[in-house]
C-alpha cells in the first residue's frame, strides 16, 4: 500500500480496532433470566469465552482505578499509577543492582580468556532459568531477613534475571575494542586506569547500553512474577489479587498498564542508547 | 653510530606449520635528523616493520635498538601515524591531542599544554576543525591530526605509516608539501612508510625499497641528492629523481622471486560476532567462533601471471 497523509496515526488505529473489536466479539455478556412475572430468576454469563470480560465491563470496573490514578484506599486498592509507581521503585533498585554487578563482571569475561572458560558454563546455566523458579531461593536466601524477606528475594530476582543481557553484553563490546585504540593508549604508555577510563570503557559504552536497555525490559518483566508470588503491592500483585477475588476485569488493565509502561521504558532507553551509538 | 638500528630483524605470524613468514633478515640503520623513506608492496610487511619499530611487536629473531638500547615496548620517543588514523571517535580534535600531551608532559602548566596543543593544531591548519569528533572530518583531516598527535608528543623519531595511503591525488600533494615543511622545521628523524615511490624519493632523504612477500627484506638503499626545498614540478624532470625512481621500481619488480603477483584485498567485516550454528556446540568447550576483524585484516589470493 501507497503511504498516505497520517498513516502513522490511521494504520496503527486500525490496527488496535481490529483487535480490541475481536476481544469484544470474543468475550462474554450478562444475560439477565427472568421467569413468565418478569421476576429475575439467576444471571448468566454467555458467549465465546464466557468469562472473558468484554470491552464495556472492562472500562466500567476499571474507572475508579483509571479516573483517580494515584488513589489510596487500602494496601492493595489504590489508583493504578500508584500501584505502577510501587512496582517501579522495586524494578528501580533491582535493575540498578543488576547493572552494579553485571557491568563489571561483563568487563573481567571481556577481558579475561580463563575467567571466560571458568565462568561461561555457569553463566549458560543460569542464563535460561525463568523468575518464578528463583523467587522462592531468594526467600530461602533472605529468610533471616524477617518482614523484608519478600521484598529482598524479590530484588535479588529482578537483579539475577536482569543482569544476563548487561554482562554478556558488555563482555562482546569490550571484546570487540579496536587493536588500533589498544596500541593509542600502549604508543602513549597509559596507566591501566587510564586505559580503562579514557579507551576501554567509552569504547564500550554502546554496547553496554543495548545491553542496559535489554536488562531493563527484563527487569520489568519479572516484576509481575516477583510481585505474584510475594503478595507485594503494585501493578503485578493487584493483577494476581484481583484474580483470586475473581474480579476478571482489572486483569486487562493491568495488563495494558504493564505493556505499556514496558514500552515507554524501551523507548526511553533507546533514545539513551542512539546517543552513545553515535559518538 | 646508527640512531635506529635493525639486526637480522625476521618475524613471522600464525603457529607452527600455517606460518606465514612475513619479514625475513632485516638490517637497518638510521642516522639522527635522517628521513628514510620505506616502499613497497602491498601486504609485504611493512606495517608490521612500522609496528616493530613502534615496539607494539616482536622480532622473532634479531634485534631493533634505539640509541642502543633494546626497544621492548612502545614509549613517548617514537611517534606513531597508523596507517588507519587511530583516533579516538569519541573525542574531538582537541582532546585526542590533549591526551596524548597531557600523558607526556604530565607536569606542565594546564595553560602551557593546552597552548601546545593548539599550536600544532595550528600547524596542520586545522584551528576551524579544533572542536570537531573525528567521524565529521574528511579522511585527510584525520591524517592531519594523527600528524598533530605524533608531533605534539615531541618524540625523537616519528614513525609514519602509509600517512597519505588513503588520500586522492591533489589532498595528497598538499599533505606532502606539509610533512615536507614540517620536517624542515623540525629536523627530527622520521620513518615514512609509503607505497608510491614518487612520495617517498620526493620527501625521503634516503629510500629504501622492501621486497615482494613472504619473506620480505630490505634491497639496498637510494640516496637521493636533491636540493631542499624540492620543487614538486620541476622534479619530475630531475634526471637524478628519475634515475632512483627507475632504479627503485626495477628492484621492486624482479624482487618478486616467484612469477605470482599478490593481490590483496582489504576485508571490512561488520564488528559483529555470530555464532557458526552448524558446527554442534561442546557441553563444556570454548564456543565456535569465527575470525574477528582485528584477526583477519587481508585476504591474500596467489594468481599466476
Ligand atoms: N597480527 C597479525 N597476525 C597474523 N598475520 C599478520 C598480522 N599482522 C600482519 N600479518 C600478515 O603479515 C603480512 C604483512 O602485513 P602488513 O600489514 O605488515 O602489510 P603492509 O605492507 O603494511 O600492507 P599494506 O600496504 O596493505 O598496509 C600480511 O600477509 C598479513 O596477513
Ligand atoms: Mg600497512
Amino acid at each position: 500500500m501507497k503511504p498516505f497523509k497520517l498513516d502513522w496515526l490511521i494504520l496503527p488505529l486500525i490496527g488496535a480496532l481490529v483487535v480490541i473489536g475481536a476481544w469484544h466479539l470474543l468475550a462474554g455478556k450478562k444475560v439477565v433470566v427472568k421467569d413468565a412475572e418478569g421476576n429475575v430468576t439467576s444471571e448468566e454469563r454467555v458467549g465465546a469465552i464466557a468469562a472473558l470480560p468484554n470491552v464495556k465491563e472492562t472500562w466500567e470496573s476499571s474507572k475508579p482505578y483509571v479516573m483517580e490514578p494515584f488513589a489510596h484506599r487500602g494496601e492493595l486498592d489504590q489508583g493504578i499509577l500508584r500501584f505502577t509507581w510501587l512496582s517501579l521503585i522495586l524494578v528501580a533498585k533491582g535493575y540498578f543492582i543488576a547493572l552494579l554487578i553485571g557491568t563489571p563482571l561483563g568487563f573481567f569475561l571481556g577481558l579475561s580468556k580463563a575467567f571466560t572458560k571458568m565462568t561461561d558454563p555457569i553463566i549458560q546455566v543460569l542464563r535460561p532459568v525463568s523468575p518464578l523458579a528463583w523467587l522462592p531461593l531468594g526467600m530461602v536466601l533472605f529468610l533471616g531477613a524477617g518482614k523484608n524477606a519478600s521484598d529482598l528475594a524479590a530484588l535479588f530476582t529482578i537483579a539475577i534475571c536482569a543482569m544476563w543481557p548487561t554482562v554478556l553484553n558488555t563482555a562482546v563490546g569490550v571484546r570487540a575494542i579496536p587493536q588500533d585504540y589498544l596500541n593509542v593508549a600502549k604508543v602513549l604508555k597509559l596507566s591501566r586506569w587510564k586505559t580503562l577510563t579514557k579507551v576501554m570503557i567509552p569504547a564500550t559504552l554502546p554496547y553496554m547500553f543495548t545491553g542496559f536497555r535489554l536488562s531493563l525490559g527484563i527487569a520489568w518483566l519479572v516484576i509481575v512474577a516477583a510481585e505474584m508470588l510475594t503478595g507485594r503491592p503494585g501493578v503485578g500483585g493487584f493483577l494476581w489479587q484481583q484474580y483470586n477475588a475473581l474480579i476478571y476485569e482489572q486483569i486487562i488493565l493491568c495488563i495494558l498498564m504493564i505493556g505499556l509502561v514496558g514500552f515507554v521504558l524501551d523507548r526511553l532507553m533507546s533514545v539513551v542508547e542512539r546517543r552513545f551509538k553515535t559518538a | 653510530m646508527a640512531f635506529l638500528e635493525l639486526k637480522n630483524v625476521s618475524k613471522g605470524f600464525g603457529p607452527k606449520g600455517q606460518r606465514n613468514e612475513v619479514l625475513k633478515d632485516l638490517n637497518l640503520s638510521i642516522e639522527k635528523g635522517e628521513f628514510v623513506a620505506i616502499v613497497g608492496y602491498s601486504g609485504a610487511g611493512k606495517s608490521t616493520l612500522m609496528n616493530m619499530i613502534a615496539g607494539l611487536i616482536h622480532p622473532d629473531t634479531g634485534t631493533v635498538t634505539l640509541n642502543d638500547l633494546e626497544i621492548k615496548e612502545p614509549g613517548p620517543d617514537r611517534g606513531v601515524v597508523f596507517q588507519n588514523y587511530s583516533l579516538l571517535p569519541w573525542l574531538s580534535v582537541y582532546e585526542n591531542i590533549y591526551l596524548a600531551v597531557d600523558q607526556i608532559f604530565p607536569n606542565w602548566a594546564v595553560a602551557k599544554k593546552q597552548q601546545h596543543v593548539e599550536r600544532y593544531i595550528g600547524m596542520v591548519n586545522l584551528t576551524p576543525a579544533r572542536d570537531k569528533k573525528p567521524s565529521e572530518l574528511s579522511g585527510g583531516m584525520r591524517q592531519r591530526v594523527s600528524v598533530a598527535r605524533a608531533l605534539a608528543m615531541d618524540p625523537q623519531i616519528l614513525l609514519l605509516d602509509e600517512p597519505l595511503g588513503a588520500l586522492d591525488a591533489l589532498t595528497r600533494a598538499t599533505l606532502q608539501d606539509e610533512i615536507s615543511r614540517i620536517w624542515q622545521e623540525n629536523k627530527k628523524t622520521v620513518v615514512l612508510i609509503t607505497n608510491d615511490p614518487d612520495e617517498g624519493i620526493y620527501l625521503a632523504d634516503r629510500i629504501i625499497p622492501l621486497t615482494a612477500g613472504p619473506n620480505a627484506t630490505l634491497g639496498p638503499s637510494f640516496q637521493v641528492d636533491i636540493e631542499r626545498p624540492r620543487d614538486r614540478k620541476a622534479i619530475n624532470h630531475d634526471p637524478v629523481f628519475k634515475r632512483i625512481r627507475r632504479d627503485v621500481v626495477d628492484f621492486l619488480l624482479s624482487s618478486r622471486q616467484q612469477r605470482t603477483a599478490a593481490v590483496t584485498k582489504k576485508l571490512v567485516l561488520p564488528d559483529i560476532e555470530p555464532e557458526d550454528l552448524s558446527v554442534t556446540r561442546e557441553l563444556f568447550g570454548p564456543k565456535p567462533r569465527p575470525r574477528r576483524r582485528s584477526e583477519v585484516k587481508v585476504e591474500k589470493v596467489e594468481v599466476e601471471v
